[in-house]
């Protein structure tokens, strides 16, 4: 019998090369692919071509076949061309998730769909459960590296086709493997920040060059000026450091943004405090869930309590309001139960 | 590779040692390899001899003669990168082509002043195999731009048309081994008449001042070799090829709907057939055909290895959605009707399991 064919996301990372080399031990006949995303200035991520190298390199040294897909008319409409408007209209996108469910999840399922792949791998640090028939994503073994907050989209028909082989171990673990099989990515640094923006530049520049940038007026509570921002289009709700107030004031967060007049209010902590979690969208990886849930509204941040009632998510007790646009993920235990989009 | 090239270059690497830069007895030995070469390459661009500049390529051809020439430079929007980026780099002006594949007479017109120093028109496009009528835009060029300087980048057309007479308008030609059987990292700039040209690489006299760097001469014996076979076998090699490749294409037109053959065929090379598919995706398609064992391309791939999208389908007006399901079947000296048979299968089948699993 001929052995099971995979289709492995290489991104030239040591997290996805060490994925592909154990499929390679499990016996999996593995082909890499590594993604062509961004044509622009980028110093970090999955598409230059120095990634693109290692990735090809990685591949030669497991003797497995390497291709490239140029998804880059898919990445800027699904992406970039939202995360600029998001920001524009004053949300906090997360482009890792908008990536995940557009590019990596859907365009790659698709293109594995048409070349006659059943599975597709990639290197996420996440684990995968399936309890009579039904397939959650749950937190990876590495708590500090975990990313099943930017896959907690994944739906049944994804699930049962990922192969997520390094979710269950540390990523110190991934790099001794790395070491002992000779990957030439075994102390390659992990990649940070967003792909598409330049380190040097960062999301001032790549926004300021794409859209204009407004000059704000920061009030306070009382509608007395207080100071002025460079770019309302930058400003993020409960900010508090680098609105620059006279005098660094680290007891007054932003409160609230008026986009259309570029008005930042700024005010102490409990004028950020709400009950209920203000949700655009909220979407059931299987059946809905009542009670008590675990939330995450940013990749690496708090997980707090809350009770879901009729589709309703309240805090357990007030929390800071999340910014419109963020990714609100519902867990119970390890396990994603849901999620969805947070409105204002 | 031609074999006796192969063999030629290897004895030239055993056998000469010699720098032929230098003035004894194995330097001689060097020289004279390389003034043979000369000859043969002259004659197959129809130039004097002592008019042939060896270079690492095609690309370094083109640089030397558009960078060489320098000033006020025009060029086709269908040119290989190495002449776009080079005409782009001296801000040239570039002029479109019809939905044909062949040059805008009136764009042209309207590019071309008195002021214009170079237009470069390659004779044969690398991606889809359209040939310019280069003496007729000669003929433009020379009334609306009689300073003008003409160079052609024949570097797709070498194994196909006589040069000596197709690129007779030209006044710079350039060259690569790799495209008629020769080696890879060689080439040449032929020069008609006398064309002031500034060196690109500075530092050596060799090549007359104008191309400086010691000769690659076991390359430049390879070139040489091919060059001879090549033509003694081009003729019949082009009608033997044009069989294979019209019975490829109408294969391809009958056993696949939705496929559009690219530009006219009588206007183009015998050796490239160049297709679009509704519906695919080229990516997809050139995947399946290499677990096939067919080595094909789509347009041309950037550094990383991704494929882009065609800028010369788009300069001919064809819509990205179809340009993003090209493919370029090249054929060659070692083509057979064996291949041309795997490949009426392979393509047809690929097409069809795309199609069926939706690579849309």
């Amino acid at each position: 019998m001929s052995a099971t064919e995979v289709l492995v996301a290489l991104s030239g990372g040591v997290d996805s090369s060490v994925a592909a080399a154990l499929l390679v031990q499990e016996g999996y006949k593995v082909t890499g692919v590594t993604l062509k995303l961004w044509g622009g200035e980028s110093d970090t991520g999955c598409c230059s071509v120095s990634d693109v190298d290692d990735a090809r390199r990685v591949a030669d040294s497991l003797d497995i076949e390497h291709h490239v897909f140029n998804f880059g008319d898919d990445f800027n409409e699904h992406v970039v061309d939202p995360f600029v408007e998001a920001y524009n209209t004053g949300r906090t996108p997360n482009p890792c998730i908008e990536c995940n469910r557009h590019i990596k999840f859907d365009r790659l399922l698709r293109r594995a769909d048409a070349l006659g792949f059943e599975l597709i791998a990639t290197g996420h640090h996440a684990r995968i459960t399936e309890t009579g028939g039904v397939y959650r994503m749950a937190r990876g073994a590495d708590a500090a590296k975990d990313q099943s907050y930017v896959l907690h989209m994944l739906g049944q028909n994804q699930l049962r086709r990922l192969l997520l082989p390094v979710g269950s171990m540390t990523k110190d673990r991934v790099r001794e493997i790395a070491n002992d099989i000779g990957l030439r990515v075994a102390n390659k640094p992990d990649s940070q920040d967003i792909c598409f923006i330049s380190r040097a530049g960062g999301k001032e520049v790549f926004l300021g060059d794409r859209i204009k940038l407004k000059p704000a007026t920061i009030v306070d509570q009382a509608g007395e000026t207080v100071g002025t921002a460079p770019a309302v289009q930058l400003v993020t709700i409960g900010q508090r450091k680098g609105i620059g107030l006279a005098g660094n004031d680290s007891r007054r967060y932003v409160t609230d943004i008026n986009h259309k007049d570029a008005i930042i209010t700024v005010g102490p902590r409990e004028d950020l405090l709400v009950d209920v979690v203000p949700l655009e969208t909220l979407e059931w990886s299987h059946e809905p869930v009542q009670g008590p849930v675990m939330v995450q509204f940013s990749a690496h941040g708090a997980v707090l309590p809350a009770t879901v009632t009729d589709g309703v998510v309240r805090w357990d007790e007030p929390q800071r309001k999340v910014a419109a646009g963020q990714s609100v993920v519902l867990f119970i235990g390890d396990e994603v139960v849901g999620g969805g989009i947070a409105g204002d | 590779m031609r074999a006796a090239a192969i063999d030629e270059m290897a004895r030239v690497m055993r056998e000469e040692h010699g720098n032929p830069s230098g003035s004894h007895r194995v330097a001689r030995a060097a020289n004279r390899i390389v003034d043979e070469a000369r000859e043969a390459i002259g004659e197959l661009l129809g130039v004097l001899p002592g008019d042939v500049i060896f270079t690492s390529g095609g690309t370094e051809a083109d640089n030397l003669a558009i960078g060489g020439v320098g000033g006020a430079v025009v060029c086709s929007a269908v040119e290989h990168p190495a002449v776009l980026a080079a005409a782009e780099h001296l801000g040239g002006r570039i002029v479109g082509v019809q939905t044909n594949g062949v040059v805008d007479e009136a764009g042209l017109v309207d590019a071309l002043d008195e002021h214009t120093s170079l237009v470069s028109l390659m004779l044969v496009n690398n991606e889809t195999g359209i040939i310019q009528p280069l003496a007729e835009l000669a003929a433009i060029i020379r009334k609306q731009a009689p300073k003008a300087r003409l160079h052609t980048d024949a570097v797709q057309a070498a194994a196909w048309l006589d040069l000596s007479v197709e690129a007779a308008a030209a006044d710079l030609i350039s060259i690569s081994g790799h495209k008629f059987g020769g080696p890879k990292g060689v080439g040449a700039l032929g020069i008609r008449g006398n064309v002031k040209l500034d060196a690109q690489s500075r530092g050596g006299s060799q090549e007359r001042d104008r191309r400086g760097g010691t000769h690659n001469v076991a390359g430049i014996a390879g070139l040489k070799v091919a060059a001879i076979e090549l033509m003694a076998e081009r003729e019949a090699e082009a009608v033997r090829i044009g069989r294979l490749r019209d019975r490829l294409l109408d294969g391809l037109l009958a056993a696949v709907p939705g496929c559009t053959e690219t530009g006219e065929r009588q206007l183009k090379t015998p050796n490239i057939a160049h297709v679009c598919f509704d519906d695919v995706e080229s990516e997809a398609l050139l995947f399946l055909l290499e677990r096939a064992d067919i080595m094909a391309t789509a347009a041309s791939s950037c550094a990383s290895g991704a494929i882009e999208p065609s800028h010369v389908l788009a300069a001919m007006g064809v819509p990205r959605s179809r340009a993003l399901g090209s493919l370029r079947l090249s054929l060659g000296r070692t083509s057979t009707d064996a291949d041309v048979d795997a490949a009426l299968v392979a393509v047809p089948a690929a097409i069809s399991q795309l199609r069926s699993r939706g690579s849309l």
